[in-house]
């Protein structure tokens, strides 16, 4: 099942696969700012027929065939790496984590990194990748927006994400004006429309789960979780690329 | 407490060894198991709480009821289409909405492809692991697991010795290089692992064969939906035009995108005939003395029944996958069952922390209340911020109870597969009998774990059967001049009552959804969902009946108490779905459960 693919450098090779994936869950406040990053670009930018911009949502093993297909790879997501709130961080090829696990109880649980993993492990692993991520500020606003901190971090995130690609020779174009929302969910994909149409908090609870809210292990912050033990996730990349060169076919 | 019997027949004895199963992860971290054994390591006592509150109802207050399907189809990382349907339903039926035929059978094979999908991806990727064991397989004879692989399916290609030994040499690599990939972390040791080598290799192949295949189902719902994941939906039928002469995709579906349809419908049937299928009733074969789990789906059971066959027509008669309720497992008895009545579906809260203003009294779902109440019994271990042992006298769950008739019961493929052969549903009766046949085995081995398990694959096996109904149908149906797909009549808000109530349902892959609402002023009053975990991972209610979950890990013997694998495997079988919210990506990976022992 894996496949041996020209290089992204190759001159001769046809044109790379781009994918631009949007994660998170839009009714989480910052946990949206993947999803919005991608409506963003959508709206403001041209771009050729092998580049495709995904809303991927709260998907995950789902999304795995559009991994595989990629050959570069961009993904926005809120990212926790005990930075700074509102801070924007680029990580990008082996250095972006992916995990895994079987100890699962619901087969919801299937994080992005998993779908990285399953990725790797059919041997259609991108060979560009950048995560290009926000530490957010506010998650526990439940049917709330982005914080307006986050907000002002989607240029500059597309900005990112435009210049890498510009590297790998593939080009983006802004629009004068940007294209509508899509009209039939805009009540959701429509930032402002879902921000004017919130009910308001005396009507409508904003606050999750108390335990939740209190408990250290849910806060939002650098939380290191030991790989050894019960912990069930792994790392999959080295030893998969020698893999890879020897069973190439 | 010490020994107590609750009405539903179960005696529950909290004295022996604690085993706290909680994935407390931050990012999806909604279920919580806790069981007690006794010496022999029985289960005697089984405890399920929700973690997390979904809250999805209070967010819709006030919104425009046609724009609800968009935010109910966030509330799931999975069954996105499932919430979606169900709400342009409960629309539909609150403003007598009726939606042209096209657009049912368009509804009908998206949610019948979500069907397959689903349970396709459900055993492979999350309930295999529970039966399979991938580092056993590094110990098969690739020309034996060739033999079985013909053996137990002539008709997949891909069986050659060569193809098992390449697998295998993967395999070998990750565990040579100290990692075992996703399948790491298991209880590869232990002797809950019944199968011999060559199944276990079999299994792990199509692990990956599965993994492959599942894209092309996704297809279906990107070619009605205009996209993929989060599709397009409608209230009054589906946003899609055909237009079979148009070309590419601004003309809406024409014959290249219903051709691609139609292949791969046929696709998904010969890979859930000649794959899943084969491959459930060889694994059930080694565990056929495995009969735990069963709960409650040996005494009550419901579904609301789905995929109506004639447009706009809900009642029992015209809906393919079958409705009833059975009570205290008299199978002579369907029982009728209607999402209207107040007397029938009714959500409580004794053991929910959630606020009624009198709790000793359920609420039907048009007029239920969602306020939160988060409070631990006195008995509780630990702190509000980390609950050691929760105390199941007191409220325990951010999942109400939901009871029909007062009854707790079990939904999903099980449920579904029970009644449909109660009814002497053909086409159920058939596929029932040919796996009772083939096992050797009495109609009562359907009440268990593994029953719940094949009732899963046999109904992707129906789900894909009647895909190509549907495809069918629609196919003559336009061919006979009919090409609408839509009915905007009453769309323009003016033209609605000033008050309206209704409800909206289908069976999702895991079970009995429904979505109820009131819309007041052309805005959403109230909107309530019972979700299939609702029902299964129900905590207690006012009379001490237990839910689905609780009753499925009655009696079960855990091989070793730090390793419970036999729990995973009969949660694992429900396919528990409880709101998929968020996911963060973190710098160290995630820790995804912990099992306390105690």
């Amino acid at each position: 099942m894996s496949s041996t693919r020209p290089s992204v450098n190759d001159v001769n090779r046809p044109q790379p696969n781009v994918l631009i994936l949007g994660i998170g869950n839009l009714l989480w406040a910052d946990e949206g700012f993947g999803v919005r990053a991608v409506e963003t670009l959508q709206q403001w930018y041209r771009y050729p027929d092998h580049v495709r911009v995904m809303d991927g949502g709260t998907q995950g093993v789902y999304l795995v065939q559009e991994v595989r297909e990629a050959d570069i790879l961009i993904v926005f997501d809120a990212i926790d790496y005990g930075l700074s709130p509102g801070t924007l961080k680029l990580i990008e090829g082996e250095a972006v984590p992916k995990y895994l696990g079987v100890k699962k109880i619901s087969l919801h649980q299937t994080g992005f990194q998993e779908v990285l993993a399953l990725a790797e492990m059919m041997g259609d692993y991108p060979e560009k990748l950048l995560l290009i991520g926000v530490q957010p500020v506010e998650i526990e606003d439940f049917g709330g927006s982005l914080h307006p901190k986050v907000k002002t971090k989607i240029g500059p995130a597309i900005e990112q994400a435009i210049a890498f690609l510009s590297e790998q020779g593939v080009v983006m174009s802004r629009r004068e004006k940007p294209m509508t929302s899509d009209i039939l969910s805009s009540a959701i994909s429509d930032m402002t429309r879902y921000e004017h149409e919130r009910p308001p908090p005396e009507q409508a609870c904003r606050l999750g789960d108390e335990r939740v809210l209190l408990s250290g292990d849910y806060q939002v912050g650098h939380r290191p979780v030991s790989l050894e033990g019960s912990a069930m996730s792994v790392g999959l990349d080295q030893h998969l690329n020698k893999y890879r060169s020897q069973s190439g076919s | 407490m010490s020994v107590q019997q609750t009405p539903n027949g179960f005696s529950l004895d909290d004295s022996g060894q604690r085993v706290v199963v909680d994935p407390v992860t931050r990012i999806e971290g909604h279920m919580r198991c806790e069981v007690n054994v006794d010496e022999n390591n029985i289960i005697r006592n089984a405890v399920s709480t929700g973690t997390m509150w979904r809250g999805l109802e209070v967010i819709l207050r006030g919104r425009d009821p046609r724009d609800a399907w968009a935010f109910t189809q966030r509330i799931c990382g999975v069954c996105t289409g499932t919430h979606a349907l169900t709400s342009v339903r409960a629309v539909e039926d609150a403003l007598n909405i009726q939606i042209p035929e096209n657009a049912n059978s368009i509804r009908n094979i998206m949610q019948l492809a979500l069907q397959a999908h689903d349970h396709l991806v459900h055993f492979y990727h999350l309930h295999a692991l529970d039966w399979v064991n991938p580092v056993n397989a590094l110990k098969a004879d690739p020309k034996a697991t060739s033999e079985l692989q013909q053996k137990v399916s002539p008709h997949h290609p891909l069986s050659s010795p060569g193809y098992f030994r390449d697998i295998q040499n993967r395999l070998k690599k990750f565990v040579e290089s100290g990692q075992l990939g996703p399948f790491k972390n298991g209880y590869w040791t232990n002797p809950a692992y019944l199968l011999p080598p060559e199944a276990d290799l079999m299994a792990v192949t199509h692990y990956l064969e599965a993994l492959d295949f599942q894209k092309e189902i996704s297809k279906i719902r990107a070619i009605f939906g205009g996209k993929d994941p989060h599709p397009n939906w409608l209230v009054g039928g589906v946003p899609c035009a055909i237009n079979l002469d148009g070309v590419g995709s601004v003309g809406g579906l024409n014959m290249v995108n219903l051709n691609q349809v139609s292949a791969i419908i046929d696709q998904v049937r010969d890979f859930v005939n000649h794959v899943y299928v084969p491959d459930l009733l060889a694994i059930a074969g080694f565990y056929k003395g495995w009969t735990y789990g069963g709960g409650l789906a040996s005494m009550n059971v419901l579904s609301y029944g789905d995929i109506p066959d004639r447009a706009n027509d809900y009642s029992t008669e015209n809906l393919m996958m079958p409705r009833g309720a059975i009570i205290n497992g008299n199978l002579k008895q369907v029982h009728e069952v209607d999402l209207r009545d107040p007397e029938e579906i009714q959500e409580f809260v004794p053991h929910s922390w959630y606020k009624y203003p009198d709790e000793s009294k359920g609420l039907h779902p048009w007029d239920g209340i969602t306020e939160a109440d988060f409070q631990l019994g006195a008995k509780t271990k630990g702190t509000k911020t980390d609950i050691r042992e929760i105390d199941e006298s007191a409220k325990y769950s951010w999942i109400k109870a939901p009871r029909w008739r007062g009854h707790a019961m079990e939904v999903g493929p099980l449920s579904r597969y029970i009644i449909g052969y109660a009814k002497g549903d053909k086409e159920i009766t058939e596929q029932i009998n040919f796996v009772l046949k083939t096992l050797d085995l009495p109609v009562t081995a359907l009440f268990s774990t593994l029953g719940r398990t094949a009732a899963r694959g046999l109904e992707a096996q129906w789900a894909a059967d009647k895909m190509r109904y549907f495809m069918d149908k629609m196919m003559a149906n336009i061919k006979a001049g009919d090409s609408s797909t839509a009915n905007v009549e009453s769309w323009d808000p003016e033209t609605w009552p000033a008050e309206t109530k209704g409800v909206g349902f289908t069976e999702a892959p895991r079970g009995a959804l429904g979505h109820w609402i009131r819309i007041k002023d052309t805005r959403i009053a109230n909107y309530q969902c019972v979700v299939p975990t609702t029902w299964n991972g129900s905590p207690r209610d006012q009379q001490g009946n237990i839910g689905a979950f609780e009753a499925s890990l009655m009696n079960t013997k855990v091989e070793r108490a730090e390793e419970p694998v036999e729990i995973l495997r009969t949660l694992h079988s429900f396919d528990p779905c409880l709101a998929c919210s968020t996911h963060v990506m973190s710098e160290d990976g995630q820790e995804l459960a912990k099992v306390k022992v105690r």
